[in-house]
């Protein structure tokens, strides 16, 4: 969200006609082309640290079994003998037409390998993200409309205390309830096989969606409860009051609607933060996405498919930060108008 | 999102200097007192003695085989034994002390940082605030864990690499906050006037917009405190950490999992540790924020949010 106030403020004072008349697709063609250049970027950043900087990723790989003849294997597979600009080119170009190489874990495609993480990551995040989307919402307007009371002092310090809490320790928490000490109601670790999709066994996929529920349902109930009290103590809900309207009407059809779109950033916000939280978490349930990928990329040294999970995971943040600006200019129409 | 972090009373006679240098001991001493920042206070201190104090009373060597792999707690074994048949307890009082050294020293690498490209990208404008910003963002374009590991993938899991990187990643959402409230700042009549009298810039940063700038320093060092602690005992969760024998909180979860049914004890004290830790540090921080921005309404949560950063999930 402090990208889209960046932006607005350091717009120049006289944009063309084309801007004024449709200030919303001037937005996006303006973020989406700095989200491209912010990709660029990011790609050789990530290009360069893997490659480059280390001196030499064949040592790297290779460690203390480094041989000249594998050295020149290597070398010659991520074509280290080529100029910089070639081999960025080759990657990057590789990457952009689903060709992005081989794993050196196991020489397999590396997009064979991450396609169907992808896709297992991508369900965790969208079930997780639609459900503490929710549930934060509905906790957070509850709280601000029982404002003070018991209910709003519990959640509120339960909040405080949740938001700090590492995610492991909250997964390792619900194994210890409801798989392991306490009770035996669910599957400790998702055994899904490598190459089969999530959904197969929806039961697997119980606890490590409450873990990322529980962790990002308190950041969007704060941000709801907070937006929800300004519009319930604003005029126009005072006045709708003053006219006599029933109490739901002014609830639902006045305050929620301009409480949910400071809301919206907030459930941005969270989906980036998923796709962070999602290394940690599918690496305790041993759930076959992304995050456990790159986890064990790092572990292997499997320096292709780290670069091609790290490029995924920084094109969905730029992605959903765009989306979330745009949405969140949509909802509120005093946004419209810039400064 | 604009910061709203301007020093509660602007006191713009370069004569209260001196005073102002004192503010940053007297708002935590504040925030101390409430009760917020006393419990905050107190579950920090109680983790930090155990971690600081613990390697000296521990019972046993961190290291030793002293009993059989899981063996629940004993009269000679008060938390049981762990994967390896060592003692839970002793490995538990000599494995915090580092992950505190290294989450401190990487706090405070990444707000010096961080608050440094703030500071000069506000003051200095131009140029050098695009340049700054646009780095800002291309390191916000990863998640904070996913751009250490990849710092960590080039090198290996060396501590001194995972310092600087955790350090690193923080630095960025500091600059941010820093930025905004040097704006607020940097158009106040008392920076104009040393302006006028020829101050170079360099020293108008340093002291002239530093300790008015103490304030959002702070709230910013808690809630980085927080992150680092976080984020490293994810990565020596993860096995990014120090070299297996040594004792660790973060690992030990890792490697005494597979043994919960049979000792969960050496799974649940070090995730309590960790866990009163980032919770403590957290209620202190939002102790100090409170205190910082003066709020007593409730309904003031907004601004006590973004203070906070919530923009900036670790």
């Amino acid at each position: 969200m402090e990208q889209a106030v960046d932006t607005v403020r350091e717009a120049p004072p006289s944009e063309p006609r084309w801007a004024e008349r449709h200030p919303i697709a001037a937005l996006f063609a303006r973020r989406g082309a700095i989200g491209l250049v912010t990709l660029f970027v990011v790609s050789l950043v990530v290009f360069l640290a893997t490659e480059v900087l280390p001196g030499n990723a064949a040592y790297a790989v290779l460690g203390h079994t480094a041989t000249p003849a594998r050295i020149k294997a290597i070398e010659d597979q991520l074509h280290l003998n080529r100029s910089i600009f070639d081999q960025y080119w080759s990657w990057i170009s590789g990457v952009l037409t689903g060709n992005p190489g081989r794993s050196f874990a196991n020489s397999q495609s590396v997009w064979s390998l991450v396609a169907p993480r992808l896709v297992n990551s991508a369900v965790l995040v969208a079930i997780s993200g639609a459900i503490g989307t929710v549930l934060g919402l509905v906790l957070g307007a509850f709280a601000a409309l029982r404002k003070d009371t018991w209910f709003d002092h519990l959640t509120s310090v339960v909040a405080l205390a949740v938001t700090a809490l590492p995610e492991f320790v909250v997964a390792i928490a619900l194994i210890i309830v409801f798989s392991t000490v306490l009770l035996h109601l669910l599957p400790a670790v998702s055994l899904i096989p490598p190459g089969s999709y999530a959904w197969s066994r929806p039961e697997l996929l119980v606890l490590p969606v409450a873990t990322l529920v529980i962790v990002i349902v308190p950041y969007i109930m704060r941000m709801m409860r907070a937006a929800m009290i300004e519009a319930l103590e604003s005029d126009y809900v005072e006045m709708a009051r003053l006219e006599g309207l029933r109490p739901w009407r002014v609830t639902f059809v006045h305050a929620l609607p301009n409480a949910i779109a400071p809301a919206i950033q907030v459930v941005g916000l969270n989906f980036l933060y998923l796709a962070g939280g999602i290394v940690i978490v599918e690496d305790v349930f041993n759930f076959p996405g992304i995050g456990q990928g790159l986890v064990n990329a790092v572990s292997d040294r499997d320096i292709p498919t780290i670069q091609l999970i790290v490029v995924i995971l920084a094109a969905f943040y730029v992605f959903v930060n765009i989306v979330t600006d745009v949405v969140a200019l949509l909802a509120s129409p005093r946004r419209r108008l810039g400064r | 999102m604009t910061s709203v972090l301007v020093p509660d009373s602007p006191s713009p006679a370069p004569a209260a200097v001196r005073t102002r240098r004192r503010r940053g001991s007297s708002t935590l001493a504040r925030a101390a007192r409430t009760r917020r920042g006393a419990i905050g206070l107190a579950l920090v201190g109680i983790v930090v003695a155990i971690a600081v104090i613990g390697p000296f009373v521990a019972p046993y060597s961190p290291t030793a085989f002293v009993t059989s792999p899981f063996a629940a707690p004993s009269g000679s074994t008060l938390l049981g034994g762990d994967v390896l048949g060592r003692d839970v307890l002793s490995r538990v009082l000599a494995g915090g002390w580092l992950l505190l050294v290294m989450a401190s020293a990487a706090t405070v690498f990444g707000v010096v940082v961080g608050a440094a490209a703030g500071i000069s990208a506000a003051y200095l404008r131009g140029s050098t605030d695009g340049l700054i910003m646009r780095s800002v963002d291309v390191i916000l374009a990863f998640p904070s864990l996913v751009f250490v590991l990849l710092l960590v993938s080039i090198v290996g899991p060396k501590l001194w690499l995972i310092t600087i990187a955790v350090g690193f990643v923080q630095a960025p959402p500091v600059a941010r906050v820093l930025r905004s409230a040097t704006l607020d700042l940097s158009e106040r009549d008392y920076v104009k006037a040393v302006e006028l009298q020829g101050m170079r810039p360099a020293k108008v940063m340093s002291s002239e917009l530093l300790p008015n700038l103490v304030s959002p320093l702070m709230v910013e060092l808690g809630l980085r405190l927080t992150y680092s602690i976080v984020i490293m005992a994810g990565l020596a969760f993860l096995g990014f950490g120090q070299p297996p024998p040594a004792p660790n909180w973060g690992y030990m979860i890792q490697e005494n999992r597979i043994g919960l049914s049979s000792n969960p004890w050496a799974v649940i004290v070090p995730a309590a540790l960790i866990s009163v830790l980032t919770v403590g540090a957290n209620t202190f921080t939002d102790a100090i924020a409170r205190v910082v921005i003066g709020v007593e309404r409730q309904g003031d949560d907004a601004t006590l949010a973004s203070t906070l950063g919530l923009g900036n999930l670790p």
